[in-house]
Formats: structure tokens, C-alpha cells, sequence
């Protein structure tokens, strides 16, 4: 299965970082997301776009191993080069890899975030988690990566619950950064947001990813987001993919009817 | 034994099994204390039975009492470090009833000593087992409520989320408040709440040549720290452990590097500070009688 990582001449870039092949999840009789296959190369971000109820966040779930596929498989490329299947891993691997490599970002930060302790503990969870035992220096990492995400640092000790939802959201953001993984998955990152905020929040994630070269899987049914973000989409409709390509391509040119009606649907001002 | 003692004996034969429970499930008990002694910090299941007591009064103490007491045994029961407080004479008492056996105060001629949230301040011995009562065995349970997440954490020995805890305190008191419960690391492997003891007493716990039993009636866990085993209280490199210091000696009989309780003594702010274990402190008193307490009181 992995014969191609053992074959010298191709760059590490140019080998997918996760790959998914006929990837299946059924709930009883009913399909979350049917046969799909995708690659996601190192610093891509990959949007996921479709209606409601048309499987975006089961194959999110499905990739980033929160849910059990019934059939299919993902591969996931490690640090040390090698390929890995995320259902053959151990869960403790998986939880590692989980909280190192990976970050998962919800549409609602009350799932991402500990509301009880403190910003710069929500921040500072996963260096503890990986074994930093060191307050001052847990806490100026902290500090950092609140500045990065434009929270001003004297909120470090404050709980989230005081925090806006555009706050709560680069705070949620700023937790799964901290360990700098390669992979983010995120589920309607600006979703429930007033659209000033919004703007803010996607000209940051454009920053963080440009800046940090995260490859992203991101889902949402906001076009102009994944217009913003995005360097390839696909479009799902009823738990199957009908179209991908280059984001600028689909937008501008849909060829599938239900993808014309989708772009033909976005409010102009 | 006086007559009243006599008529009790002989009421109690034919009512009450040896140590009040059934053969049976002091045996059930016994493997989960042997599983509990092979896996040292892991939190042994077991069938928790009612007690003549209510939960919260050292139900799962009783139990484990119970099942390692023999007829031979000098038993010793401390609440808060107090041989005379209301659990410590009740539990006594039951067990006086229901097994027979010998009774002291004295920690040195104990072999099984149940305790609530102390540790006796003479150095324990390879002879003694020490039994703790255990309101909440999960260390983890006010940082995630789900036991299914909990278990999975110590299956895994995730323990990240219990230094957020000393994190938080950090941040918010500029110093680890947590003054009981303290959690700790035993043998290097599971994260243990060593029960409501002060932290004072969390170093004792460490190579301790007694063995060391923990039991949760109501929660229905059963721990243990066999003996000569290491036992590290959680901390972080800038902020290391520390235990509570306290600036007087004890007002009754002088001993320093003992834990002191605080004591009230009028409505004008008078108090004192005297040991919180009974037994050390009458053994420690100044034998010409003079009470450090009086001498304390003329100097205010």
C-alpha cells in the first residue's frame, strides 16, 4: 500500500499529506458521504462546500478520524515521512496525533474551548498535554499566540465565557495552533459570526495558514468564504461529490446544474 | 472487660460475620485490594455494599478495614487526625462490636489504621496498613465530567488536563492553592487523588514502608500505594511543590514540623494552634505539666 513513500525522486512536497480513498459512512439505512476520494497536499486549503445535510461535516468527521467510517480508509503522512492508516493506528496514537499535528476548529467554539479555565490555560492545555512543565514559559507561549490572533494579552487570565463569539472563535484558533500542526480541520470557522467580525476572523485564518503553511480541510456552506480561503473545492450534494477543482474555476465556471444554482444563489450587496 | 462488655459479646456473636461483612464479599474485596495493590494508582472497581452508616461517613473505609482485619489485629480509627472526634470513636466501636478486636490510639501498637484526610505523624511501619476513607477517587472529575473520557485518560496516562488545574491556580493566586486532594503521580505511571489529606502530608505517602489502601464506598473504587513505592505530588518546574509551614510551634506541646489546626477560643480573635494528631500531641507534651498554651496566653 505504501510501495510510492519508498520511490527517492519525488519531493516529500509533492506526496500528499492526507489522502482518502473511498471513504463511506452510512447512519442505519440513511448515507452521511458515499465513496469519496481526495488528496490534500502539504499547505492546501482544501474547502468542502454544499447545503445543509449534504455531508460536509460526516466526511469531516470521517477525515479527521472523529467518526468511523463504515468503509474506505484515510492515510495520513507523520512528521517521520511515513504513511500511516488512521483506523490501523492505536487510539493512542491517534489521541497523540490528535492534539500534536492536527487541530480541529468547531463552527461553535463552546466545543473547542474549556469555558472554565482560563484563555491562556485553554491556550496553554496542549503544551501541557505533550509534557511542558513549565509555567513562565507555558504562559509566554500563551501570551504569543494571543497576540497572534489579536486578543490583547491582559485578557490572558480571563475566562471565555467573558469573551465575544468573534473572540471565543481566534481563541479556539489560537489553542489548536500552539503545538504548530500541519493539519487544521475546521467546521464553519466564521459561521454565526456578524460579518464585520467575519472579515476580520478570515483575513486572520488567511494570514495563520499563509504564514504557518497549514494545509486545511475546511467545510462550509458560505461560498464567499471558501472563495476567500480556499485553493481547491469540491461541492457535495446528497452525500457524494458532483464537483472539484480550482476554487476560482468552480466559482466562476460551475459546470454541474445543482453547482450553477448553488454560486447563482449568493446575495449580492 | 467489665459485664456490660460480656452481655455485648455475647449479643453480638450470633448477629454480626467477623468485621460485619460476609465471608463472600470480603473475599470480593480482598481481590479487588490485591488487584489494586499490583496496579499501584489504579482505581479498582467493586461492589460496594450498604453500610449501617451513611455515604460520606467512610463507608468504603469500613469495607476495606473489614476485609484485612484478622482477629489479631490493634486497630486505630483518626478523623482529621483526632482518636476522640465523633467518626473516629463510632467506627471504633463498630468494629470493637462486630470483630472484637484490640483497640488503641497509639499509633506504634496499631497494624491496620483507618484514617479521614491524615496521615498519623509518626513515621508508619512495614507491620501497619493504612486505610484511607475516600469521598471522590477520581483525581480528573471537576476537569472532565465524563468517566468514559476520565477512564480513557488514565488508560492512555493523558494527564495534561490535571497541570491546566495547577495552571489555573497559578494565574489566578500566583501560587498552586490547592492545599488538599493534592494529585499525585504513584509509581510513575497512574495521576491518584490521595484523598482530602493536606498536602502536608503528601510526602509521607512516598516510600512509605506501610502499605497503603484507599477505599470510596459510594464511588465503589478501591486504590492502593504498596509499600516503597514512589509517590510524586504534581508541580512545575518554576513553581515546585511545597507543603504548609507554619510559623508557631504547637500551643499544647511544643512540637514544630507538625500539622497544626486552627483552634477558636473566644469571640475576640483569640485562637491557637495545636496538632491536628492527638496522639502525637499527649505524647509530646512537656512532662512537668507546664502547658505551653498558658504561657502563650500571658505573652498576647
Amino acid at each position: 500500500m505504501n510501495e510510492h513513500v519508498e520511490t527517492p525522486p519525488v519531493a516529500i512536497e509533492d506526496l500528499p499529506l492526507l489522502r482518502a480513498s473511498g471513504l463511506t459512512r452510512f447512519y442505519g439505512d440513511r448515507i452521511g458521504c458515499r465513496d469519496i476520494s481526495l488528496s490534500l497536499w502539504p499547505g492546501e486549503v482544501l474547502a468542502i462546500v454544499g447545503e445543509s445535510g449534504s455531508g460536509k461535516t460526516t466526511l469531516l468527521n470521517c477525515l479527521a478520524s472523529r467518526l468511523v467510517p463504515t468503509a474506505g480508509c484515510v492515510e495520513y503522512r507523520m512528521r517521520d515521512g511515513t504513511v500511516r492508516d488512521l483506523f490501523r493506528m492505536s487510539e493512542a496514537e491517534r489521541r497523540v496525533l490528535m492534539r500534536t499535528d492536527w487541530g480541529f476548529v468547531h463552527q461553535n467554539p463552546i466545543d473547542g474551548l474549556r469555558m472554565s479555565v482560563s484563555a491562556g490555560a485553554n491556550v496553554g492545555e496542549r503544551l501541557m498535554a505533550v509534557g511542558a512543565r513549565h509555567y513562565g514559559k507555558i504562559r509566554g507561549e500563551a501570551e504569543h499566540w494571543l497576540e497572534r490572533v489579536e486578543i490583547a494579552t491582559d485578557r490572558i487570565d480571563d475566562d471565555p465565557r467573558a469573551f465575544s463569539g468573534g473572540m471565543r472563535q481566534r481563541l479556539q484558533i489560537a489553542r489548536n495552533l500552539v503545538t504548530n500542526p500541519r493539519l487544521v480541520f475546521m467546521d464553519e470557522p466564521t459561521g454565526g459570526l456578524d460579518v464585520s467580525v467575519q472579515a476580520r476572523l478570515l483575513d486572520l485564518i488567511r494570514q495563520l495558514v499563509a504564514d504557518l503553511g497549514l494545509a486545511v480541510v475546511l467545510v462550509t456552506h458560505d461560498l464567499a468564504v471558501a472563495r476567500l480561503l480556499s485553493h481547491r473545492m469540491m461541492v457535495m450534494k446528497g452525500g457524494v461529490i458532483i464537483e472539484q477543482g480550482l476554487t476560482d474555476r468552480i466559482l466562476d465556471d460551475p459546470r454541474e446544474p445543482y453547482t450553477q444554482l448553488l454560486v447563482s444563489s449568493i446575495l449580492q450587496v | 472487660m467489665n459485664e456490660t462488655a460480656a452481655i455485648d459479646a455475647k449479643d453480638a456473636a450470633p448477629v454480626y460475620n467477623f468485621a460485619y461483612l460476609d465471608e463472600q464479599t470480603k473475599r470480593m474485596i480482598r481481590r479487588a485490594l490485591l488487584k489494586a495493590v499490583a496496579i499501584p494508582g489504579y482505581q479498582v472497581p467493586f461492589a460496594s455494599r450498604e453500610m449501617p452508616m451513611p455515604y460520606g461517613w467512610g463507608t468504603g473505609g469500613v469495607q476495606v478495614t473489614a476485609s484485612v482485619l484478622g482477629p489479631d489485629d490493634v486497630l486505630k480509627v483518626i478523623d482529621q487526625g483526632a482518636d476522640d472526634t465523633t467518626n473516629a470513636v463510632a467506627i471504633r466501636g463498630f468494629f470493637e462490636k462486630t470483630a472484637r478486636v484490640a483497640t488503641t490510639t497509639v499509633t506504634e501498637e496499631a497494624t491496620v489504621i483507618q484514617t479521614r484526610h491524615r496521615i498519623p505523624e509518626t513515621r508508619l511501619g512495614a507491620n501497619q496498613i493504612l486505610v484511607y476513607q475516600v469521598p471522590i477517587p477520581e483525581p480528573l472529575r471537576y476537569l472532565e465530567p465524563r468517566e468514559v473520557e476520565t477512564r480513557k485518560m488514565h488508560g492512555l496516562a493523558e494527564y495534561g488536563l490535571m497541570h491546566v488545574k495547577l495552571y489555573e491556580d497559578i494565574a489566578k493566586h500566583g501560587h498552586i492553592a490547592a492545599t488538599y486532594a493534592y494529585p499525585v503521580n504513584v509509581n510513575g505511571r497512574y495521576v491518584m487523588d490521595p484523598s482530602p489529606i493536606p498536602k502536608f502530608d503528601n510526602p509521607k505517602m512516598d516510600d512509605c514502608e506501610a502499605l497503603q489502601l484507599f477505599g470510596a464506598g459510594r464511588e465503589k473504587r478501591i486504590y492502593a500505594i504498596p509499600p516503597h513505592t514512589s509517590v510524586v505530588s504534581l508541580d512545575f518546574e518554576d513553581h515546585p511543590f511545597k507543603v504548609q509551614e507554619f510559623s508557631e510551634p504547637c500551643a499544647l506541646c511544643g512540637s514544630r514540623g507538625v500539622y497544626l489546626d486552627e483552634v477558636i477560643l473566644d469571640d475576640r480573635g483569640g485562637r491557637m494552634f495545636v496538632c491536628s494528631d492527638t496522639d502525637y500531641c499527649e505524647r509530646h507534651r512537656p512532662e512537668d505539666g507546664t502547658a505551653p498554651v498558658a504561657v502563650w496566653e500571658e505573652e498576647r
